[in-house]
């Protein structure tokens, strides 16, 4: 259960520690992105650099083709991945919406 | 059975830490505190008391490794005094927002400059603001049992705050007097093994100490005060088991002779001792003086003070600091506040003594009492008095 | 095309750093400590210093942690960590520890919080021989309070209190040589690391882990903001300091040194330079300069391994 980030005051926990490891996930910092990387699946040699080398660990792997591909929710759009490529298989492309 | 012993304060300090069964200690040298982490060194050296001695390389790093002790759930004890609480000052008013149930003894001695390593309350004031319970005792006795007292209190459920012990440097650290020595096996079950509440453990992790925004600081700190307020009616009740116990039965504020007292001496801390002698004297005299003794200082016991001082006609508040450019004494600028609003205040006379060791005697506390006297029937109010300046 | 790093399956898939922390897009430390956490294990207590890290991953009411994590000051990492240490160790002795198995005390903290304001901390850990790892994330500057120089910026780079103007040059004063210190004390275990090596990074944490006493781990992790670097370029400027000698890659197992990369032909310093604008306003002679010293303290490693010290 997510705390809340404007608690009563007899809501927080002791010493205001926080209780959910890793509840950062909640947090989408793909909305910071004004890139994002697109992946073409032919060219990917699924080496998973582009997954070591992710800061946000925005990679996620297609189960069925094992390609890898971004993970938005989370995708800051820093082009770590796309430099990194050993196949050149990512470009940085305009967020439009 | 209680052993009855003359031993140096520093050293009855020592057996209690030790029959606390402390798990880790981290302290660093200074004078006049240094008996006692001497002496825990060597209890942990010769296998007397199992527990980890931390040779920090300054006292800020002391208390620091007593947040990550403590935070990880060791019952941990430090001491400082002076210049040594004030590096560590960071670090102590961290300690209680943390709610780490750390228990320190401040040998409580004067604030450099001029550099002194004799006794005052200047450290202690200086860090009032910090949300540590806080203890000033004046007696061999009072610290050993206060030592029990202390983390039965910090690590209260309840309470969960990190607890001062002052005692005066030198007065109190360097002196011999009779102690009636509790044995760890009398302990019983008044001092249970410390339990908890938020512990850095992998099996539940936890995130501790994170970083705070302007939409919920307030809160936090509401929370603090509540908690250090409530912190009083546990502080009372392991008082009243103490003296079940023990027979010793301690008080937030302890009076002598104030039933009928004019005149009553505040005071705080080891020169409460010298401060009873005089009072004697006086009453033997005829005169109509009392003394009060402040035992707990935070939370501050304001309805208690009221109660006992408002009967008198002029209360002596008795300071060692001084709060420069303010309104003088902070123990006097506290009760001030404590009477504010209130009808029926006496009135409040302000005198500091004993800074940095300085030698109280009888005869001043009788020149204090005499001095309130004479400062009442002026009305008007009147600016602290330093006892004993040459001018 | 570097084939040494296509085995990125043979690293733990497990994350210990959760994602949605607030570090900067291309940020050094997100890939380092995604690569320390995996190195040291869910069995782990990290004491962290104020930083970049600790304010990015632990802002009320969220943590990037899975693992027990404990902030007190700035300074405070490696003195902390000293107090959790003796307090598991003590607990365990006593048989009042949760965890029974061994566990691994973590500091970390910046730059500043090693070289500068946590040196004496630090010192006094080390040479008390605590079993804990410490791992200092060097960006190079005081980034989190934005970008202010620090006894580990480099020489003639760029910061807001070591600006570059009619009478600087930027930072006055050469890097301090933290491994070096660390070695000093005589601890067992001393290592540089930086992401752009990932797997020579995962091995040497992990050695740090397992070394009974004290580790220092030099994290070299870049920072596109206070750099003026492009954030698609961390690994790769992180690489180049390493091929350029600028960031040399060792380790000091028990006061041996062995140096880890070794490039054939050091690439010239102005390669690891030119993507930085921190760097930009350096003249030729500058980086000639600035070349000369780095490839002499490169030498000076390789000499080292040499004698055998």
């Amino acid at each position: 259960m997510a705390q809340s980030d404007k608690p009563r005051w007899q809501e927080l926990e002791i010493g205001c520690i926080v209780t959910d490891p890793g509840s950062t996930r909640y947090y989408k910092t793909g909305d910071w992105a004004s890139m994002v990387p697109v992946t073409d699946p032919e060219r990917c040699a699924r080496c998973g650099l582009c997954w070591v080398f992710c800061p946000d660990m925005a990679r996620i792997r297609d189960q069925r083709t094992g390609a890898f591909d971004v993970n938005e929710f989370y995708c800051k759009g820093c082009g770590i991945c796309a430099r990194e490529c050993p196949t050149n298989a990512i470009t940085m492309q305009e967020v439009t919406d | 059975m209680t052993r009855r012993v003359g031993m140096e304060v520093s050293f009855a300090l020592s057996e209690a830490v030790k029959n606390c069964n402390v798990d880790v200690i981290s302290a660093y040298p200074i004078t006049p505190q240094t008996h006692i982490v001497e002496e825990l060194s060597q209890m942990v050296a010769d296998g007397d008391l199992d527990a980890e001695f931390i040779m920090v390389e300054s006292e800020h790093s002391a208390m620091a490794a007593c947040c990550g002790a403590s935070a990880a759930g060791a019952r941990t004890f430090t001491s400082t005094a002076s210049q040594g609480l004030q590096l560590m000052s960071e670090i102590v008013f961290i300690a209680s927002n943390m709610r780490l149930p750390i228990v320190m003894a401040v040998a409580n001695r004067s604030l450099s400059a001029p550099l002194s390593i004799w006794g005052d309350h200047s450290d202690v004031m200086a860090n009032r603001d910090s949300g540590w319970i806080m203890f000033f005792v004046e007696s061999g006795q009072s610290v050993h049992d206060h030592v029990y007292i202390a983390y039965r209190v910090a690590e209260d459920s309840r309470v969960l705050l990190p607890t001062m012990v002052n005692l005066d440097g030198f007065q109190l650290t360097h002196v011999i007097e009779p102690v009636e020595l509790i044995e760890k096996a009398d302990l019983g079950d008044f001092l249970p093994p410390y339990d908890p509440q938020i512990q850095l453990n992998p099996l539940k992790p936890v995130t501790m100490g994170p970083a705070g925004t302007p939409a919920m600081f307030t809160e936090a700190k509401k929370a603090q005060e509540v908690v250090t307020w409530n912190s009083r009616a546990i502080i009372d009740e392991v008082w009243e088991d103490f003296g079940k116990r023990f027979g010793r039965h301690y008080k937030a504020v302890e009076t002598f002779h104030t039933d009928d007292a004019e005149t009553i001496i505040v005071s705080m801390g080891g020169l409460s001792g010298t401060a009873r002698a005089a009072v004697d004297k006086m009453r033997k005299e005829g005169k109509k003086v009392g003394l009060v003794r402040i035992r707990l200082f935070r939370p501050f016991p304001a309805e208690d003070l009221r109660r006992i001082l408002s009967p008198a006609k002029v209360i002596a508040v008795c300071d060692r600091a001084i709060s420069y450019g303010g309104p003088g004494g902070p123990l006097c600028s506290e009760i001030k506040s404590a009477f504010f609003g209130y009808s029926g205040a006496p009135y409040i006379a302000n005198f500091i003594i004993g800074l940095a060791g300085r030698n109280v005697w009888v005869t001043d506390f009788e020149h204090i009492a005499d001095r309130a006297q004479q400062l009442v029937l002026q009305e008007e109010p009147a600016p602290y008095e330093i006892i004993g300046l040459r001018e | 095309m570097d084939i040494n790093v296509y085995a990125a399956r043979m690293l733990p898939q497990a994350e210990y750093f959760a994602p949605g922390h607030r570090a900067c897009l291309g940020c050094g430390h997100g890939i380092s400590l995604r690569l320390i956490m995996k190195a040291m294990g869910p069995r782990t207590i990290v004491s962290n210093a104020t930083g970049c890290v600790e304010i990015t991953s632990s802002t009320y009411p969220q943590t990037s942690w899975r693992v027990p994590w404990i902030h007190v000051a700035f300074e405070t990492a490696a003195s902390v960590a000293s107090g959790i240490e003796a307090a598991i160790k003590a607990l365990q002795r006593k048989g009042r520890y949760p965890e029974k198995e061994r566990v691994t005390i973590l500091a970390v903290a910046g730059d500043g919080g090693t070289a500068d304001i946590g040196m004496q901390g630090l010192s006094g850990a080390l040479e008390r021989g605590h079993d804990f790892v410490y791992v200092c994330m060097d960006n190079e500057a005081y980034m989190n309070t934005g970008i202010q120089r620090s006894s580990s910026t480099p020489y003639g780079a760029w910061s807001t209190t070591s600006p570059f103007g009619a009478k600087s040059i930027g930072q006055k004063t050469w890097k301090k040589n933290m491994p070096a210190i660390c070695a000093a004390h005589g601890i067992p275990y001393v290592a540089t690391v930086t992401p752009a090596y990932p797997f020579d990074m995962v091995d040497k944490l992990r050695k740090a882990k397992e070394v009974e006493g004290p580790a220092y781990v030099h994290v070299f992790s870049p920072c596109p903001t206070g750099w003026r670097l492009d954030p698609s370029m961390t690994v790769q400027i992180a690489r180049l300091a390493v091929q350029t000698g600028a960031f040399p890659l060792y380790e000091i197992v028990d006061g041996k040194i062995r140096v880890t990369e070794k490039p054939k032909k050091l690439l010239p310093l102005i390669e690891y330079m030119r993507p930085q604008r921190r760097y930009a306003h350096l003249t030729e002679e500058d980086v000639k300069k600035i070349q000369k010293r780095v490839r002499s303290e490169y030498r000076k490693l390789l000499k080292r391994e040499k004698e055998g010290y």
